[in-house]
């Protein structure tokens, strides 16, 4: 892909990048209770015994968890290891009432595996580029922490405490600030397609650990710094850009980057380091005593293989076939929604070519002036075939169906029911078409004359006066044909 | 295997227990004496054999995906050294 090199006083550098991506699996219960995962509850409202770390309280895995990291593993390709365990991480913090977080460190679930970027999605001719995943493991998110609500004490809402989270970590294979922007987008769109993360970086259901470090083009891997919890890819990219920068200015000007554990601020687009204690990653790692080891059997692994969606670069091949120009298969597979979107219409029985440029022109074009995402669009697939259907059976011209649309978007009316009742009807009425453009070339003669004598570009002029004339509810095709005869 | 009294000073911070100097020295005696018995495993020749994770053979047993616990905030918040509204209160800590 694309050389990113830094120019410093001493020559070029490149960056070594490598994510660390925190995703929330998508369950009703978490991983070791059957408390709710819902968001925005009452504080320690989705709380149990076990999520409080109560004495005597035993964990039980949630079988979904566990298949929706396998699915995701399998969407990437990934080896799936039948035999993994949890293991206890031990530290002290107030959002962690165990003392300590059951990850799986020695035995993961899934293993390594790989995914394919391009870093212009919609450019069907951008390079690509394999991305290694080392690892997804699944362990506990921890609790939340406030600490501006009173002068001397945190408040601590244990809510999220016990959230089932995948940690996927790539290999160190990402050389630029672009490459991870598409690295975590894809991975994004393909959690999405799976279900097994909603993807929702502003509350936090995706962040992500960003591994950077800098070296002369080929020479030995340097010293990196892990910058933490960035919640989006915007912030991301800005954090490694600054943090390339800072450690090449570090060792040019005689100092050394530290192995150490940085904070993004977004509001001074810089990374700062968080100062803490020598041996806080003395993480003490031990198999968890309270849990036997996950053992996935055939039926298990076949039924998560046999329920994994259509991928995205999989439906993009196959939305070419159907006769989609690449930048418009990329683009509607690029979000789950949007295909979903797509299908639906094809469901309904639309043409393929007609049903994506509608949805890329039309649709997308209302929904931006309306600020909505898709999923809020006030017209429905259902609803959208219906006025498709009508253009399609020539019921209606392509420019009718853009006033029927707005109007379907203001009222919520059906389309036949806006047609049936504006009287917006085409008509195939050649005669009445045929009085039109009589009285039209009598009252242009001069251009029928320039017309006849060679200037072929004022059939458009013919065309456009008709369909005024005709409130522009005529057969355009029969405008075509009845101006030909007529001009001679 | 064996533990100085610096491993044993720093075990003891990692579990934020306070020990005195004196406590150390008489934990490093006691450690080591456990570690030394324990060590006696280290006589059988387990070449071949599986590590056991269960003392009996047991399958993990898994949970279906449906909200059965929580919704009980008095209870949990019941034995908290202090708490404020719907929260446990900590003393403050922010880096």
């Amino acid at each position: 892909m694309s050389e990113y090199r830094i120019q410093g006083n001493t020559g070029e550098w490149e960056v070594v990048i490598g994510l660390e991506v925190h995703a929330q699996i998508t369950s009703e219960s978490k991983l070791f209770s059957g408390s709710s995962t819902g968001f925005g509850a009452e504080p320690n409202s989705h709380v149990s015994l076990v999520d409080a770390a109560m004495p005597g309280m035993l964990p039980v895995p949630n079988r979904e968890c566990l298949r929706q990291a396998v699915r995701t593993g399998m969407a990437i390709n990934a080896q799936i290891n039948r035999w993994s365990r949890f293991d206890r991480k031990n530290y002290f913090y107030a959002d962690l009432p165990q003392g300590y977080q059951i990850s799986q460190l020695y035995h993961p679930i899934v293993g390594e595996g790989e995914i394919e970027v391009t870093l212009n999605e919609k450019d069907p001719d951008s390079p690509t580029k394999k991305i290694g995943i080392e690892r997804i493991h699944v362990e506990q998110d921890a609790g939340k922490l406030m600490h501006d609500q009173h002068p001397t004490m945190s408040f601590v809402d244990l809510n999220r405490s016990g959230v089932a989270l995948m940690e996927i970590v790539s290999r160190p294979d990402i050389s630029s600030p672009q490459e991870a922007g598409a690295y975590l987008k894809k991975l994004r769109s393909i959690l999405r397609y799976v279900g097994s993360c909603d993807g929702n970086m502003e509350q936090g259901s995706m962040r992500a650990d960003v591994n950077v470090s800098v070296r002369k083009p080929g020479g030995e891997l340097g010293t990196r710094t892990e910058t933490k919890n960035v919640n989006s890819i915007r912030f991301m990219m800005q954090a490694i850009e600054y943090e390339a920068q800072r450690q090449v200015d570090l060792i040019e000007g005689g100092g050394a980057v530290v192995q150490e554990t940085r904070l993004f601020d977004p509001n001074k687009m810089e990374t700062r380091s968080m100062r803490s204690k020598e041996d806080a990653h003395d993480y003490r790692y031990f198999p968890d005593p309270d849990l036997l080891p996950v053992e996935l059997d055939d039926a298990f692994l076949e039924e998560c293989l046999a329920s994994l969606p259509e991928l995205p670069d999989a439906k993009r091949a196959r939305y070419e076939a159907l006769g989609l120009t690449a930048y418009n298969a990329a683009v509607l597979t690029a979000e789950a929604e949007t295909a979903f979107w797509f299908e639906d219409l094809l469901a309904e029985g639309v043409d393929a070519k007609q049903a994506s440029n509608w949805l890329m022109s039309e649709l997308f074009g209302a929904l931006n002036k309306l600020g909505k995402v898709l999923d809020e669009s006030p017209v429905n697939p259902k609803q959208a075939a219906e006025l498709l259907g009508l253009v399609a059976n020539g019921t209606i011209s392509g420019s009718i169906a853009k006033q029927v649309f707005e109007i379907m978007l203001e009222t919520g009316q059906g389309a036949s029911a806006i047609v049936e009742e504006k009287g917006l009807k085409q008509t195939n009425d050649t005669g009445a078409i045929e009085a039109e453009i009589a009285k039209i070339m009598a009252a242009n003669e001069d251009k029928v004359t320039e017309y006849r004598s060679g200037k072929d570009k004022l059939f458009g002029f013919f065309v456009g006066q008709t369909m005024k004339a005709m409130q522009g509810k005529a057969n355009p095709q029969i405008i075509n044909d009845l101006l030909k005869k007529a001009l001679g | 295997m064996s533990v100085d009294k610096d491993t044993v000073n720093k075990i003891a911070r990692l579990s934020r227990i306070a020990i005195s100097d004196a406590e150390a020295d008489k934990m490093v005696g006691e450690l080591n004496g456990i570690l030394a018995w324990v060590e006696q495993l280290g006589e059988v020749d387990v070449t071949g054999v599986e590590p056991m994770t269960a003392v009996i053979s047991n399958k993990l047993r898994l949970r279906d995906d449906v909200v059965t616990d929580g919704d009980v905030r008095d209870k949990v918040l019941a034995n908290a050294p202090a708490k404020e509204g719907s929260f446990f209160g900590v003393p403050k800590v922010i880096e």
